[in-house]
């Protein structure tokens, strides 16, 4: 019971950095219909600014969150600028490929300017203190991770279904034409979810430097993949589908690892993900569109 | 649209043409200027620059070059400047096949390269065929320097580089005699032959020792959480954990298997070699802890820090155990290039296998007759983080 | 009558040409004219034809958005290694069992995953490859992680430039045949077909199992040339690389693909030389191709001169369309 409960831990803070990054794949998903293959290499530029801000201008760790945020926000709404709206109208192939591209040169570019060996996130912006409840082992940074991926979730939540930005994301969302004959800038909103998806990236990104010390150019590929299953897990473009999608496919890989074989830990976590999508694909959130003609 | 179409054809036309016209100028280059007219001698360094295992190759190359930097401040060798030509292979093995034919197409005397036992496995049949050596500076698998259907070494295929029975052998000796461990959990890099060779052979003889293996997990590259497994491993309570694998997993391994509350020993290979060990770990979770080596970069032998600190003033950065291996392998070749005489790849093979007793950063090692370094290996603990030396043990 | 004659001198005329284009390599190959480097591309460039071309079927004509076909490849790259090397049977049972093996695993995961449609079809075809990977990193017999080393070389110019010219006979004639009719009205609009009678579930899986079993093939001669194989060459990024040659080739064009794997193969190559920046510039090049030609190089055009015109293409109308 007792590892149990542990495993638990372990799933929980998996799947909130999972969570996080899943958040602004669906975001964007949901807005323009793109499978934004570079969004795990914003993490990666996130984690990275947040080392910057920590090593070179010795700044603690909230500030650094924020620099990474604000400077991924920035980044997001320039690829999104340069490379996804020209090809807002052509198929969502090409945009795939063009997603493909920038995810390679985000990754390579890192590569070319910091070389591809791992950078240790310093010790010092996170002092470790561990918990422990009756032969439990709760570290602080467990709660840190978790807490603040549910607080910026319900910031999120709060955005989207309180503010006037929120409503305009919903309403493009639901039918981009009617949202521009309502007098809604469809490229401002654009611009703004991609901003805010890039910040919880960039988020997840020094979260996982706190948590497992090291950063480097290609950190972004395998989080990013599978943040992208839970999206889809949860059901592609619906936010509480990817928080949830996240914690489930965290609980998911660590009860895999912890009672059954880590070697298959992967597999399982994709055969799931088949399996959803062969039930009901649009996901455990997912409300089933019946075909117009 | 028709003119369109011609000069897609055109296109087309000239792309084959180029084909025949290149090879022609390739064949000419491998005939014109042969052997000792040049006046530099051209190593190939064919490593993994992009891809998945960027990060290896760009240290093994990095020793490699300050290698061959140092060698033409001495004034080269055979009164002639070494060349080193870079080319990437992207960590895939097709790709390193075809830049070893592009290298053998600038004459190189030998190639340096690839770092895992994949690429090498795919550079090795162009090695072969133009009886080029390769030294490979850490593919670990026991069939790349000997086939395994036959029995027979390669001619061409050399590593400076421990094979995985040496050391994976070494640890559970260690394990059984040092540590008095009963039982033991494997928990390895399953996603290369590197920690799944290691783990086999520790496997072996630890359990011919009287040991008990009371589970095998694994992790593949990239993982960064292992709490998971870790926490399994925790409820089975091991004497030991054996962890072959790279640094860049294994220190956040230990790092959580710690903060988890394992306290057992555990112990790895030379892939943990590296400051990153220290720097993500901490000195704390890395007592009790051991690795099998063939050298320490905190080891006060001169010419370990001779090369430590030439390294850290050029890429300033702190070489791992790629870069040390990278380091030694051009300079096994320049041993060999001196007791051959001349700059020919055959007789450089040939000088390659007689190589005895030489003096490198990774131990003093003689080729035998697989190909394979003979050297001392170490048992190095870590202490408050530092590396101490435990055991030496001959081979 | 003149029609007739007409289509036997074309036959003909591309005949000739493919002959003597396989004479003359043929020829430098013996001669040693042509040097290892340029044989090795040479072999990469057919290898990505044979998979480009028979990832158009699928994600061009068909219109479905496979991302595993890296996975395909795998199956037929381990099954004819275990034929040949394993228990030692010619190379042609190896190549056919590798066709066949990854044709069954088209057809098994075709048949579920096809009812999907757009990306949610590219994401369990993606989990698909991936499942591959990872089960053949568990399974003992192919040496999991490390592969399988040491395959003889079967790879000859013969079988390559046979099994190249067999891909894109095959598919461009599925293509322009009833069946390939059925197929691009899927892609043109799913619904529309099935009401005029297609059934579109069975021409899917056709697509699906057809280029499964070429990318097989792919795998059978990659096998055989570069000596090891090991699942993670086999990863979604493989896949990644075969899609964006079809990309950028331009859906639903053979000539398209093909073009454009031989164009991004070259390429490859000739960026070893600048491993810095290599990367880099690859992934430029696709976006700002993207930018610029969002509907790849050709379109969905063929290039069809009067002489290569009957290999390729029926469809295209003489220059109708333009």
């Amino acid at each position: 019971m007792l590892e149990f409960t542990q495993q638990i831990i372990n799933g929980l803070s998996l799947g909130a950095i999972y969570a996080l990054i899943a958040l602004g794949y669906t975001m964007v998903y949901g807005i323009i219909k793109l499978i934004n293959f570079a969004h795990g290499d914003i993490m990666m530029v996130g984690a990275f600014v947040g080392y910057f801000s920590l090593t070179l201008l010795g700044t603690n760790i909230f500030v650094a969150m924020l620099a990474a945020m604000l400077t991924c926000a920035v980044f997001g709404v320039l690829i999104e600028k340069i490379a996804y709206r020209p090809l807002r109208n052509s198929t969502r192939i090409a945009a795939l490929i063009t997603a493909i591209g920038v995810s390679l040169f985000l990754e390579y570019m890192a590569i070319f300017l910091l070389g591809p060996s791992q950078k240790v996130f310093p010790d010092s912006a996170f002092p470790l203190k561990a918990y422990t409840l009756g032969g439990l082992s709760i570290l602080n940074k467990d709660v840190f991770v978790f807490v603040s991926a549910v607080v910026l979730m319900l910031i999120l939540q709060y955005i989207i279904k309180w503010t006037k930005t929120g409503k305009a994301m919903r309403a493009v969302s639901l039918d981009r034409e009617a949202a521009v004959l309502m007098g809604i800038s469809v490229d401002k909103t654009i611009s703004i979810t991609f901003a805010i998806g890039s910040a919880l990236a960039a988020a997840a990104g020094v979260m996982v430097g706190v948590y497992y010390n090291t950063v480097n150019p290609l950190m972004g590929i395998i989080p990013g993949l599978k943040a992208f299953v839970a999206a889809v897990l949860g059901g592609i473009g619906i936010i509480p589908g990817a928080m949830v999608g996240g914690f489930v496919m965290g609980l998911l890989e660590t009860m895999v690892s912890g009672y059954g074989n880590s070697l298959y830990r992967d597999a399982v976590a994709f055969g799931v993900l088949i399996l959803i999508l062969l039930i009901k694909p649009s996901g455990i959130f997912g409300e089933d569109t019946g075909e117009k003609v | 649209m028709k003119s369109g179409k011609k000069v897609a054809m055109l296109v087309i036309m000239l792309f084959i043409l180029s084909i025949a016209a290149g090879c022609g100028g390739g064949s000419q280059e491998t005939g014109g200027n042969a052997g000792d007219k040049a006046d530099t001698i051209n190593v190939g360094i064919n490593v993994e620059l992009s891809g998945g295992v960027a990060s290896y190759g760009t240290n093994a190359r990095d020793g490699a070059v300050l290698a061959i930097e140092e060698i033409n401040k001495a004034g080269g060798v055979l009164d002639k400047q070494l060349k080193g030509i870079e080319r990437d292979c992207k960590s895939i093995a097709d790709e390193a096949m075809s830049v070893s034919a592009a290298l053998i197409g600038e004459n190189i005397v030998a190639q340096i390269g690839p770092l895992t036992s994949g690429d090498v496995a795919g550079s090795t049949p162009v090695m072969m065929e133009n009886k080029v050596p390769l030294i490979a500076p850490a593919a670990t698998a026991a069939n790349v320097t000997v086939d395994d259907k036959t029995g027979k070494t390669r001619d061409y295929i050399f590593r400076v580089c421990f094979i995985d029975p040496f050391q994976g052998t070494l640890m559970a000796q260690f394990a059984t005699d040092n540590l008095q461990a009963k039982n033991a959990v494997i928990y390895c890099d399953n996603s290369s032959d590197y920690g799944k060779g290691l783990a086999e052979y520790f496997e072996k003889t630890f359990t011919e020792n009287g040991g008990v293996i009371l589970a095998k997990e694994g992790f593949v590259k990239d993982d960064r959480d292992f709490r998971a497994a870790l926490t399994k491993i925790k409820g089975l309570n091991p004497d030991f954990i054996y962890v072959p694998g790279y640094y860049q997993e294994v220190a956040p391994l230990i790092k959580q298997a710690r903060e988890l509350g394992i306290t057992v020993p555990m112990g790895g290979c030379d892939g943990w070699d590296s400051p990153d060990m220290v720097s993500v770990a901490g000195n704390e979770a890395l007592n009790n802890t051991y690795f099998t080596n063939h050298y320490s970069s905190q080891d006060k032998d001169p010419k370990v820090v001779k090369f430590v600190e030439a390294f850290k003033a050029k890429y300033n950065k702190e070489p791992d155990a790629f870069a040390a291996l990278g380091y030694d392998s051009v300079q096994i070749m320049v041993q060999a290039l001196k007791d051959a005489g001349e700059a020919d790849p055959v007789k450089l093979t040939e000088a390659l296998a007689k190589i005895k007793d030489f003096e490198g950063i990774t131990g003093k090692m003689s080729i035998d007759e697989q190909h394979n370094p003979v050297k001392a290996g170490v048992v190095i603990e870590f202490k408050d983080g530092k590396q101490v030396m435990n055991t030496r043990i001959q081979p | 009558m003149q029609k007739v004659k007409n289509k036997w001198i074309k036959i003909g005329s591309e005949v000739l040409i493919l002959a003597s284009l396989f004479t003359l390599v043929q020829y430098l190959i013996t001669a040693g004219l042509l040097n290892q480097y340029y044989q090795i591309n040479l072999t990469s460039m057919c290898i990505n034809v044979i998979l480009a071309v028979s990832l158009s079927l699928i994600n061009g004509f068909t219109g479905q958005l496979s991302l595993g076909h890296a996975g395909f490849m795998a199956v037929g790259a381990y099954v004819s290694v275990i034929i040949t090397n394993m228990l030692d049977l010619p190379f042609i049972v190896g190549i056919l069992v590798a066709c066949l093996a990854a044709g069954l695993a088209g057809f098994i995961i075709g048949v579920p995953t096809l009812r999907l449609k757009g990306d949610y079809l590219a994401i369990a075809t993606l989990a698909f490859g991936e499942i591959i990977r990872v089960t053949l990193q568990n399974i003992d017999y192919v040496n999991g992680p490390a592969g399988i080393m040491g395959i003889t070389k079967l790879t000859t110019w013969p079988w390559l430039f046979g099994g190249t010219v067999l891909t894109v006979l095959v598919i461009v004639n599925l293509v322009n045949s009833s069946y390939g009719r059925a197929i691009v009205s899927i892609r043109e609009d799913e619904i529309a077909s099935e009401l005029m009678g297609i059934n579109t579930t069975k021409y899917k899986v056709l697509a699906f199992v057809i280029g499964a079993m070429f990318a097989g093939l792919g795998g059978a001669f990659y096998a055989h040339y570069f000596y090891i194989i090991k699942p993670e060459t086999f990863n979604f990024l493989k896949s990644f690389d075969i899609l964006v040659m079809v990309v950028l080739g331009g859906l639903g064009s053979t000539t398209g693909a093909i073009i454009a794997a031989v164009f991004i193969t070259a390429l490859t190559a000739a960026l070893q030389s600048f491993p810095a920046i290599r990367m880099i510039l690859y992934a430029l090049i696709l976006v700002i191709v993207m930018i610029y030609r969002p509907q790849g190089l050709m379109g969905n055009k063929e290039l069809s001169i009067k002489i290569f015109g009957r290999i390729w293409s029926g469809r295209n109308e003489p220059d109708g369309n333009k």
